[in-house]
């Protein structure tokens, strides 16, 4: 009885601190998304190499897809770059870009001088879709299966070793799943 | 004298002029509306700022969203579900009570609660023992000190 009495103040200690260094090892700009298992909300958005064409989520119900958030003001943008690059080579996933809040010629030009990983772009110029998947911090990349549900998402530009540890793995189960 | 407390106060007044752009409101219970959610919703680029004291691009955004929806006679409620739906509990300065948010809200009185207990068990304890109780022997030597004391 008495030593617990002197082992109760160490004892609050270790749990305030394991607390606390629990707090400071997570990213507070890491929110969770109310939209994982929610139906990835519906846009028709003009597509940015044939401006009079839209893309809808209509389009892509019956396939996995990558929505990536991206501008070419993005400055973290360029850093998940090549990493898209390299996963569009592996060719086992459709990739969608929404051009977020960005002009047309400087997105083209983007495209042009580093590569397009893009299956397509699309162009959210006043960013109202960006509100609608809850955009707040440009890069974002969502996974989403062939029944438009959001599994997925992704906040700040994609690291090495993120496609293989999370995108491949998941892009593969979703499309082992039925339509 | 005159001249550097002009500087002064004009460099005080600075924040004011830096405000965020203006909307019309026909209707003053509508801007009332405006006012309060702008207030309430955090901006979720700078993270400790609301979207009234942010000039953030989403922000702004948000700001114009949330003026929309009250132009075309949406309410207060119907603009935070819309905002809690896309961006979750973390928007809201003061998320609505749910089981998530919980411990947020309970968590301080909790706390509160469980000091207050402490501090009142820790009392009683300290009376228990300061309540020395006397044999016999001791109860009549305390009696004839006394008894002496006030024949002194």
């Amino acid at each position: 009885m008495f030593k617990l009495k002197f082992l109760l103040p160490l004892i609050l200690f270790i749990v305030l601190a394991i607390f606390l260094a629990i707090g400071l090892s997570l990213n507070p700009k890491d929110i969770p998304s109310p939209l994982i298992d929610k139906p990835a909300p519906a846009f028709s958005l003009p597509i940015l190499a044939t401006p009079d064409k839209n893309l809808s989520t209509q389009d892509l119900k019956g396939r996995v897809w990558l929505l990536n958030v991206w501008a070419s003001w993005c400055v973290s943008c360029r850093q998940e770059h090549p990493l898209l690059l390299e996963l569009a080579k592996l060719n086992l996933v459709t990739i969608v870009g929404l051009n977020y809040k960005d002009e047309a010629p400087a997105a083209n030009s983007w495209l042009q001088q580093l590569g397009n990983p893009y299956t397509v772009s699309i162009m959210d110029k006043d960013g109202r879709v960006g509100i609608d998947y809850g955009v707040y911090g440009v890069p974002e990349t969502f996974v989403i299966d062939k029944r438009g549900v959001i599994r997925y998402k992704h906040t700040g530009p994609v690291m090495p070793g993120d496609i293989e540890q999370i995108f491949l793995p998941l892009v593969q189960k979703l499309n082992q799943e039925p339509a | 004298m005159k001249k550097v407390l002009l500087l002064v106060l004009s460099l005080l007044a600075f924040p004011l002029s830096a405000g965020v752009e203006y909307h019309q409101f026909d209707d003053p219970n509508k801007e009332q509306a405006y006012q309060n959610l702008i207030s309430e919703l955090r901006c979720l680029v700078c993270q400790n700022q609301t979207i009234a004291d942010s000039n953030a691009d989403l922000a702004k955004d948000l700001r114009q969203q949330v003026y929309e929806m009250l132009q075309q006679g949406k309410s207060q409620q119907d603009v935070v579900d819309f905002m809690t739906q896309r961006y979750g509990d973390f928007v809201m300065y003061r998320p609505a009570f749910t089981l998530k948010t919980g411990l947020l809200w309970l968590g301080p009185s909790a706390f509160l609660l469980i000091g207050v207990i402490t501090v009142f068990m820790l009392a009683r304890n300290k009376k228990a023992k300061a309540q020395i109780t006397l044999d016999k022997q001791q109860q009549t030597r305390l009696n004839d000190i006394l008894q002496k004391g006030e024949e002194d």
